[in-house]
This record gives C-alpha cells, structure tokens and sequence, in this order.
C-alpha cells in the first residue's frame, strides 16, 4: 500500500508537471512578448528563437512570471572577483539587464560573451572591450538549480539510507521500494556487467552520477519554481559530470591502461616511433569518450526543452498572423509540448542510464586485467 | 551567457556541489545501502539453500520409512506364514497322535475283549466241566441203580455238552 501510494504521489507530480509546462510556459512568452511592447526597442515583437534561448540558458534572476507590465522573479546574488576584490550584490541592481552597476552590466550585445557579466566604461552603458572579463562566481539560476537538486537527493537518500538500518533483512517499503529497483539496476546491469570484480569501488560514484543526473533532469522538467532550470543541459554542469568521469578513469587505471595508451601492445614500432601516431590517437580516445559524455547530454536534454519551448512558440508564430489561428494551433501546440514532455520522461531516464553506462565501461576499461597483453587488439 | 559557453562560476559551484555530495552519501548513504542489500540477498540466498537442504532432507527421511514399512511388512507377512506353517504342522501332529492314540486303545481294548473272553470262555468251561461233574454225581446218584436209564443219562448228557 504504501509503495502504491508513493507510486502515485511520483505521478501526480509528474502530470503535474507535465500539464503545467505549457500552460507555465504560455504565461512566460505572453510575459515576453508584453516586455516587448512596453521595452524601448520596438524590434523586439516576438522572436521565438530569442525567447527559447533566453528560457535554456542561465540567468541572474530566477523568472518566474510576467503579469502585465511586472517581472515576477527572484533575484540572485552576485559575486564578483575583479582584480583581487570581491563584489557581492543582489542582480536585482541590473533591473533585469537595463542598468549598469558598480561599473559591470550584463552583455546584450551579440557575441561569444552575451548574457555574461562585463565591465562598463565608468558612468556609460557601453561595454570596457579594453578591460578583462570579472572573474564572476555569482549564484545564477542553474547554481541554484544545482542546489535544489543537491538538497533532494540528500534528504531523499538519508531516508532511505535510514529506511535500511531501520527495516534491516526485511521486504523495503515506502520510498526505499521505489528507488531500490534503480539502485539494484545500477549495480546489476551497469556496474558489474561492465566493471567486473572491481565493481564495488565504483558503485558510490556510479550511484551519485546517476542519482544527479537522473533527479535534476526530472526536476528540470517540473515547470513551477524550484525546478525548471535547464540545469542538465547546461554544458557547464555536464563538463564537470564528465570530468568527474575522466578523473575517476584516469586515477584509478591500471598499469596496463596506461601502457594500452603509451606504448599499445601489439602494434609496429614505427607507429610509436619517432612520430607517436598510436600514444597521440589514444589519447585523443582517452579525452574524446569524455567530451562526447558532455555533449550527448547537454544536447538531449537542451534539445529536449527546445522541442517544447518550440512548439508553444508556434502558438504565438501563429496568433501573430491571426488570433483565431493562434487559438487553432494552440490545440495541437499543447498537445505536442504534453506528448514531447512525456517523452521527455523516458529521456530523463534514459540519459542518466547512458551517463552512468559508458563511465562504468570507461571504469571497466581503466581496471581490466589483462592476462596475456597483446592478444587484446 | 550563450548556450556552449560554460560560464566559471556555474563549473566552479557545481565542481563543490557535486564533490560534496559525492563525499557525503559515498561516506554516509551509499556503504549502509549497499552492505544492506547484500546482506539481505546473502539471507535470502541462505533461506534459499536452506530450505532446499530440508526438503532434500524431508525426501530421505520419507524414503527411510516407505523402507522400513516395506520391511515390516514384508517381515509381518514372513511371521504370518511361519505361524500358519507351524499350526498347520501342529495340527496335523495332534491329529496323527489322536489317531495313534485311538488305534492304539481300540487294539487295548481289543485285546482286553479278547482276554475277557477268553477268561469267560474258561470260566464257562470250568462252570460246564463243575455242571458235567454235578449232573453226572446226580446222575450217578440216581441213575445207577437202574443201568439201563444211567446210560441214557450220560448219552444226553454227552449231547448236551457237544451243543456247546
């Protein structure tokens, strides 16, 4: 009984959530395009590509709605290091991008740095090409969605941490029951098909990576305050997840990893000497399977909340040409933005699998024994 | 902050964030969970075990006493034929005795017929031979003075005997 309930609390947060996202959405681009009326640059009428951009990036401020002419949105501190001194300041001082202060502003301007903060030429708006880039250590949207996701796990995990010394030698129950079946995947169909006898060393690393990734793509899926945040799909977030994965490969590889790598068994000297053709590909191997954990998925999870963002966007594409074309296309818009988000669901999860999946081989790869070392390639 | 842009301060509190909570459940949450799960997998493993032991057990002990049934029953039925063998031998001793017996007393009593017979025989001979003497002491007594009727006497005297 009480797993069928949690069961169905874990649902009703999902519809929850699932249904909310177009309507949330809905609210935010009205929000948009009503700043846009009231904004000093009238060429901002509706440009969905701006607004999805706008809605998957990080951001000073927590956005939460647009009513009429006011922003509702939670203002996040901001912490600045610039040439040895530390500014600390609420981002409500920028009014919401409009204003300079304490000689730095947000980057409107088009370019590799738009939406950073830079310095201003004292008293103007315009940026200080001249002087370097703050070194800005501020609170921002995805820091807090990191902080969210940080604080579930932790009271979601000593719970259940607890529900074990509790219920020792006994059938699980409640919230333990539903993520014991994940917690036994992990160690089942990742971590010992993949890593072997060593499995156990791995399994808190493996365990934590999935739990992040699995749990902060849900709540980026939940559209109300807390969650929201396209923390997976930033690549910041998804670099340090896959750096994490390079370091632990890297400090836990064996003898032979490394001489796979330096000197590969089995292979012509003159691929090694004088030019290091085969140590330059492996290594290049050994950096790539990395790279290609961040952006798978940083893509699929941006892509995923592009889909979405996009299909309410054509709603307003639409409305723009005629209202009652816009009522038209709304029906079909939410109902694909539902279908996506459900889809989305599956991604969540899929996502945390393949994470945890391919750093448990790269574990696997780093710690297996080789018994007769050149019969390998 | 552009979309492949990765901004330092997001890397810089996600590196914290994602470090500390690596450090806490790997030293808090993940070693009780997994020691957990593989104690109860070893006692169910066990239960497992132990309970295909029993029945294993249960199977032989099961066949033990079908066996020893069969064995009582087989030794009831042996103890069953001996008893039958040896009344069917008894009886047909007592019965061979009871009729040796019974000859034996009807030769007995045969004999003593017999014997008494004979002993009748003898006394009857004797009472005869008593009689023969009376009756020719009377005979002669009455008869001879008259010689004529004393010979007429002892011949039907003499008759009388042979008729015996």
């Amino acid at each position: 009984m009480v797993l069928i309930a949690g069961m169905r609390k874990f649902y009703l947060l999902f519809f929850l959530g699932v249904f909310s996202l177009p309507l949330f959405s809905f609210a935010v681009s009205t929000g948009s395009a009503d700043t846009t009326a009231h904004g000093e640059t009238a060429e901002e009428e509706f440009n969905a590509g701006v607004m999805i951009i706008d809605h998957i990036v990080d951001s000073y401020e927590w956005h939460i709605a647009t009513l009429g002419h006011t922003h509702v949105s939670i203002p996040l501190p901001v912490i600045l290091i610039d040439g040895g001194k530390l500014h600390l300041f609420s981002s409500s001082k920028f009014h919401h991008g409009h204003d300079a202060y304490k000689g730095f502003k947000i980057e409107t301007a088009k370019g590799g740095n738009k939406g950073k903060i830079v310095k201003v030429v004292p008293g103007t708006m315009t940026t200080d090409s001249q002087a370097g880039m703050p070194v800005d250590l501020s609170i921002t949207k995805n820091v807090v969605g990191v902080f969210v996701s940080f604080i579930v796990l932790l009271l979601v995990f000593f719970s259940v941490a607890r529900s074990y010394k509790r219920t020792a030698g006994h059938a699980p129950k409640g919230l333990q029951s539903l993520l014991e079946p994940l917690i036994l995947f992990v160690r089942d169909e990742i971590a010992k098909p993949s890593i072997g006898k060593h499995y156990e060393r791995f399994m808190p690393f493996l365990l934590t990576i999935f739990f992040f990734i699995f749990f902060t793509n849900l709540i980026g899926l939940i559209p109300l305050f807390p969650g929201g945040a396209n923390v997976t799909g930033n690549i910041a977030v998804t670099m340090v997840l896959a750096l994490f994965t390079f370091f632990m490969t890297s400090f836990s590889a064996n003898k032979s990893y490394w001489l796979h790598i330096f000197n590969t068994p089995g292979v012509p000297w003159w691929l090694k000497f004088p030019i290091p053709l085969f140590p330059i590909i492996e290594i290049t191997g050994a950096v790539v399977k990395p790279f290609v954990l961040m952006i798978r998925l940083f893509a699929n999870i941006t892509a995923g909340h592009i889909i979405v963002l996009g299909f309410i966007s054509l709603i307003f594409v639409f409305a723009k040409i005629s209202p009652a074309l816009g009522y038209g296309v709304s029906v079909v818009s939410v109902f694909f933005a539902i279908f996506i988000s459900l889809l989305e669901l599956l991604v969540a999860f899929i996502q945390a699998y393949v994470f945890t999946l391919l750093s448990a081989l790269y574990f696997g790869m780093a710690t297996e024994e080789h018994a007769h070392a050149d019969g390998h390639h | 902050m552009e979309l492949v842009n990765p901004g330092i301060g997001l890397i810089f509190w996600m590196a914290l964030s994602f470090g500390l909570l690596l450090f806490i459940l790997g030293k808090f949450v993940w070693p009780p969970i997994m020691r957990a799960l593989h104690e109860r997998e070893k006692n169910i493993e066990l239960a497992l075990h132990e309970a295909e032991k029993a029945r294993e057990e249960m199977k032989l002990l099961m066949f033990t006493n079908e066996q020893m049934m069969l064995e009582a029953k087989n030794e009831r039925d042996k103890l069953i034929g001996e008893a039958r063998k040896i009344r069917e031998s008894l009886i047909e001793e007592a019965r061979l005795k009871a009729g040796e017996e019974a000859s034996r007393m009807i030769e007995n009593a045969r004999e003593r017929i017999h014997f008494e017979k004979m002993a009748a025989i003898t006394e009857l001979k004797n009472q005869i031979a008593n009689l023969s003497i009376e009756i020719a002491e009377k005979v002669i007594r009455r008869e001879l003075s008259e010689p004529s009727r004393q010979e007429e006497i002892v011949r039907e005297s003499l008759s009388d005997i042979n008729l015996n």
